[in-house]
């Protein structure tokens, strides 16, 4: 505004100097110009300061240090609504510290901090599919013709695939995801690309059959089927779901994998991610998905043109 | 063609498709091996079992009972051996047993059953018997949702009906099954519908035809001439002019309220097979054991009105009408709301009134709405269809209740007519399911917050 | 649970036991058939009834005026497929909406104006006025619309002469094989060719009260009242390529009136308002004094003959027909179409006749376009069954 207004007083000035005129001279207007708007900045400056000195609003400073600790995404992960939301309740009634999925263990530990609460250092969790009924393996009932949406889909006779516990593979999660990690493979299945993921959770409200399971990192073995049938029904229905043959429950010397209501189970309170129970599952139902990380990085890192560092591919 | 008669603002004209099977006399159904009687033949809580397996049951013998008070009786179609009683995959797609019957070929009918009661002690007939007596026999609606007949005879205090409408309008495409009862047994549902008057009191009773069955028109005028309180009207030809609000906005111009029922404004409407069985329970003492099912479309050989047993698999149907090579698709009902099924393994129901075999690939891909009005225009609850599909797309749920989607009765229209191929109903049919799983979860929330532990996991 | 010995259970796949029987059943959600008419279907009707106005316009104006037709679809067909390649969409010119906007725009365009003309605008019709916007059906302004706006103001010497062509010649045959895009103001470029302000730039400050606008216009070509009507009513006038000849425009509404794809009831709006409107809005002459039903002695003939004059000259048949129906751009219950109509026709009035163009329809109708919205939200219907009624 200041400047458009000089700029307008200087082209006034000029204007009026050929002419030879009786108004001031150039050098005057521009002065009063700049005095006046200078004056009036300043002193609405001060007003400003002092009204929000004056009616500023009391809150403790711990929310603020809090909220500048979170990554500010907004994303509902914690479950609350938005990063403020989660500061001001950690303040007001404590909690777990670590709900935030972006902000992870650094924003986890400084919050602990700030509040000065213990906190051990928590695992980064991501997001994880349970279960692997691919289009070859676990086969659809219909052809299915509608809106491409899992949660439509499962309206119209429990969703194409014949297996009624199993994915869909009709793309609600990668469309819910916010960060881009899920990705919908040509076998029909959701696919996590777990340095993409931020535990936010919106995949697990999402999918209509509930398949997601929020997991830390060092859970490395895992069940990869959600189907509660009995074992004929699952058999007829899908090559590679669980038949609650008990085998993983007799390897395990920890006691942790237990088959409840025909379904192998891992309580990760015992579970020593020995892997015991991978290799006596008949059908490879229990996934060591570390491993299988890895290998996926080996055969992409051997595939690829420009040879990766040796670190990338062990 | 239709031009003044009686109809409501809305709807449009499919084409009829009724030639192939319109001139069909209802013939006897095949019957299979083994029936199978699902528990849960329409609206209202699955039927309570009474047999087990291995037991020797007659035809119209008490099978289930009413599992709750909005449920119906079941019985025997035909006489033969409970085989088991297990799953069985259902049109609706409901989880539900059924009781899997052996026929023994003799249909022999249970004592009490299927004898003539005298027509004195039927005039004679109080309201409240007639009703027991539609109980007992296990009746529903038979015109699709199957809602247990004797309820609806039952409205609570305070809610008089002036006026009972026997339905005749079918007005979905490809269906025959009513016209050739108005036209086998007239009488029967003038019967009926005297019967459903007396049931509820109501003062007058109308039988709606639509203007395409001229003939059933002037056998049921025969038949109800002279009697004095009923009326046969011509309606006009349109989809959906068989939806009961919307026939009773057509008769009587009354508007079912919003989330109301047509007791609300004193008016009954039940379907002219629905009359028929009353007929056949007061005067026969029949319990339900068959119904009228159209089999017809592209893909099927030999299109028939066959009058079939309850639980004969769609299966044994095919066969026995043959269907054709390029068949894709099997509809348990109408094309426009009928449900589309995955195995012919699936029974009929008391509600099925008819089993198409249709031929029509999938639809090309939707675009975006270009906002032609054509939904507008014509859906029959005047909605904005186009609104709630552009909320559907962009997965706005919550939005759909503000804008009545609850108030849709997935007639169709909309989608049928869509340029853009948008599948309209089926995202209105998401919004309800996600608007009711939030209120559920809304509800659990709330149980939650009232108890006092703390507000997060600690 | 099952109770028995040889459990019935679910298949896990249909027996294809009968023949005939599909591998897979096909299931939807109902409804399971679908009508055949297509978005495709509807637009190349659309063109098919703009077809009447560009032969008119070709036979009037000469084959430039073809040739400007034709240039403008293509560009719009070009630039539609560019810009949805470029913006990774899938390419959609096959649907004829393209097509509908490029030949609008040329029936908006002067007949003799440059070839470029036509493309830039329907570059920008295209990329700002519809595909910014999401594509089809999701734009909020009439594109062709868009474009010729932005014409206006780009190339103004071209779209808002003082001076238009005007040909009169023996037959059709030479009217359609002669050009007229060398005309300039003043400057015949045929033999027969000669250049007139449009009709509604020659009534802009409006006549005295008792000077007959048709005769006013008739008088430059020495021809009488009757005469004039008939040149306005077939198209021998100065005017844009597709305004000009309104027996043409009229069959293009037939066209679409019979296939359902108008409401009659928004262009008869429209119309009816922009010329109650003329009627009822005070305009004073050159001299200042009052006109119309304002003057100190009212002639009703007078009277009679501005209003036809408004009703048949410039963009306002077209725009009732073609512009303001538009489908996606325009409001989709009955009782909107009328209210959106009725103010369009009220600002087309306001324009002519106080605004500081001779034409008001481009604009009344992009001004409309943005008040959609509010008439959509206020002309909801009531829902069946949320009124009580005593019966």
């Amino acid at each position: 505004m200041t400047g458009f207004a000089l700029l307008q007083a200087v082209l006034a000035a000029s204007a009026e100097a050929p002419a030879g005129g009786s108004g001031p001279g150039p050098g005057a207007v521009i002065g009063w110009g700049a005095g006046v708007l200078g004056v009036l900045g300043a002193a609405l400056g001060l007003l400003l300061y002092v009204a929000s000195r004056a009616f500023a609003i009391k809150t403790d400073p711990k929310v603020d240090e809090i909220l500048a600790a979170l990554p500010g995404a907004n994303c509902g992960g914690c479950g609350l609504a938005g990063c403020a939301a989660y500061a001001e309740t950690l303040v007001k009634s404590g909690g777990a510290v670590n709900l935030c999925g972006p902000g992870g263990t650094a924003a986890a530990a400084k919050i602990a901090a700030i509040l000065g609460v213990a906190f051990d250092s928590a695992d980064r969790r991501v997001s994880v599919l349970a279960c692997r009924g691919t289009a070859q393996f676990a086969p659809a009932k219909y052809e299915y013709s509608g809106v491409r949406d899992c949660r439509a889909a499962a309206l119209v006779h429990d969703g194409p695939k014949a297996c009624r516990w199993g994915c869909l593979g009709l793309g609600t999660c990668a469309a819910a995801c916010p960060f881009g990690a899920i990705s919908m493979g040509a076998d029909g299945l959701a696919h996590v690309a777990e340095e993409l993921c931020m535990a936010c959770s919106k995949c697990v409200t999402v999918c209509p059959r509930s398949l997601f399971r929020l997991a830390s990192e060092k859970q490395t073995v895992r069940v990869a089927c959600a189907s509660h049938d009995p074992g004929k029904e699952t058999n007829r229905v899908c090559k590679v779901g669980c038949i609650a043959c008990r085998r993983c429950e007799k390897s395990c010397k920890f006691e942790a994998i237990k088959v409840v209501e025909n379904l192998a189970a891992i309580d990760y309170g015992k579970c020593k991610n020995c892997g015991a129970c991978v290799k006596v599952c008949p059908r490879g139902i229990i996934v060591n998905w570390r491993a299988a990380r890895k290998a996926r990085k080996a055969r992409a890192a051997d595939s690829s043109p420009a040879q990766e560092p040796a670190e990338a591919a062990s | 063609m239709s031009f003044g008669l009686p109809t409501f603002p809305g709807g449009f004209h499919p084409p009829d498709r009724k030639a192939p099977s319109a001139g069909c006399a209802i013939a006897p159904g095949p019957m299979p091996e083994r029936l199978a009687v699902s528990l849960a033949q329409g609206l209202g809580a699955p039927s309570r079992p009474v047999v087990a397996a291995g037991d020797r049951v007659l035809r119209g013998q008490l099978i289930a009972e009413p599992g709750g008070f909005v449920s119906a009786a079941l019985h025997a179609p035909t006489s033969g051996q409970v085989q088991a009683i297990g799953e069985c995959p259902h049109p609706a797609g409901l989880r539900a047993n059924a009781i899997y019957l052996v026929p023994d070929g003799a249909d022999q009918w249970a004592p009490g059953t299927n004898v003539p009661a005298s027509e004195d002690a039927v005039a004679a007939s109080k309201p409240k018997e007639i009703v027991e007596k539609v109980r007992a026999a296990g009746l529903v609606g038979m015109g699709g949702a199957a809602f247990p007949t004797h309820v609806k005879l039952s409205p609570p205090a305070g809610k008089a009906i002036d006026t009972v409408i026997v339905n005749g309008c079918e007005c979905e495409p490809y269906l025959t099954a009513d016209h050739r009862l108005m036209l086998e047994r007239p009488a029967d549902i003038v019967k009926g519908l005297r019967l459903l008057v007396r049931a509820v009191g109501a003062a007058r009773g109308i039988i709606a035809v639509e203007a395409n069955k001229p003939d059933a028109h002037e056998r049921l005028l025969r038949e109800v001439r002279g009697i004095e309180g009923l009326a046969c009207r011509m309606v006009a030809v349109k989809y959906p002019q068989g939806a009961e609000k919307q026939l009773i906005k057509a008769l009587l111009d009354r508007e079912v309220p919003s989330g109301g029922l047509p007791m609300d404004i004193g008016a009954l409407v039940q379907n002219v097979g629905t009359a028929v069985a009353v007929t056949e329970a007061l005067y026969f003492n029949r319990p339900l054991t068959e119904r009228v099912v159209t089999v017809s479309g592209e893909g099927l050989e030999r299109p028939a009105n066959l009058l079939c047993r309850i639980g004969v698999p769609y299966k044994a149907l095919l066969a026995a009408q043959g269907v054709r090579p390029g068949a894709r698709r099997l509809v348990s009902g109408g094309p426009m709301m009928g449900l589309a099924q995955w195995t012919a393994d699936v029974p009929v129901l008391k509600g099925t009134s008819g089993v198409l075999v249709l031929s029509t690939p999938p639809p090309p891909d939707w675009s975006a709405c270009i906002n032609c009005g054509k939904c507008v225009e014509s859906c029959p609850t005047y909605l904005m269809p186009n609104r709630l599909s552009k909320l559907g797309e962009f997965r706005r749920f919550e939005d759909m209740a503000a804008h009545h989607a609850l108030d849709c009765i997935e007639c169709g229209v909309c989608t049928w007519q869509c340029p853009a191929k948008r599948p309209i109903v089926h995202w209105i049919r998401q919004g309800k399911n996600e608007l009711r799983l939030a209120k559920l979860k809304a509800e659990a929330a709330k149980k939650k917050a009232e108890t006092p532990e703390g507000v997060l996991p600690q | 649970m099952s109770e028995s010995a040889g459990t019935p259970g679910l298949k896990s796949a249909p027996p294809t036991a009968a023949s005939g029987f599909p591998d897979q059943w096909l299931v939807s959600s109902s409804p399971h058939e679908r009508s055949t008419e297509s978005v495709a279907q509807i637009m190349w009707t659309v063109v098919l009834a703009l077809l009447p106005t560009c032969v008119a316009g070709v036979v009037v104006f000469g084959w430039y005026a073809g040739v400007l037709i034709v240039i403008s679809a293509a560009a719009a067909v070009a630039a539609e497929a560019a810009v949805q390649k470029v913006l990774h969409r899938p390419v959609t010119i096959g649907d004829g909406s393209a097509v509908v906007t490029g030949v609008l725009l040329a029936c908006c365009l002067p007949p003799n104006c440059s070839w470029y003309v036509p493309v830039v605008g329907s570059f920008v019709a295209i990329f700002i006025g519809k595909q910014l916007f999401g594509g089809l059906g999701r734009n909020y302004f009439n594109p062709a619309l868009i474009g010729r706006a932005f014409l206006q103001f780009a190339f103004p010497s071209q779209i808002s002469m003082p001076q238009w062509p005007i040909v009169t010649r023996a037959s059709v045959f030479e009217s359609v094989t002669g050009s007229i895009f060398k005309v300039a103001a003043g400057s015949p470029g045929g033999p027969d060719a000669t250049s007139l302000a449009t009709p509604l730039a020659q009534i802009k400050p409006a006549l005295p009260a008792a000077v007959s606008p048709l005769a006013a216009l008739g008088e430059p070509l020495n021809q009488d009242k009757l005469d004039t009507l008939r040149d306005l009513f077939l198209g021998n006038i100065p005017g844009s390529i597709g305004e000009v000849s309104k027996l043409a425009i009229l069959l293009g509404g037939l066209i679409l009136l019979l296939n359902r794809y108008i409401n009659w009831r928004l262009p008869l709006a429209y119309v009816g308002m922009a010329l109650l409107a003329v009627l009822l809005l005070p305009v004073k002459d050159s001299s200042g004094h009052w006109t119309g039903l304002y003057a100190a002695e009212r002639h009703w003939d007078i009277i009679g003959e501005t209003l036809s004059v408004h009703l048949l000259s410039g963009g306002l048949l077209l725009g009732a027909v073609f512009m303001i129906t538009d489908m996606v751009t325009s409001p989709t219950t009955s009782k909107g179409q009328v209210i959106y109509g009725i103010a369009g026709g009220i600002l087309v009035a306001l324009i002519r006749l106080y605004g500081g163009y001779p034409e008001g329809v481009c604009y009344s109708i992009l001004l409309v376009n943005a008040a959609r919205l509010i008439v959509e939200k206020y002309t909801v219907p009531r829902v069946f069954g949320t009124r009580t009624r005593k019966s």
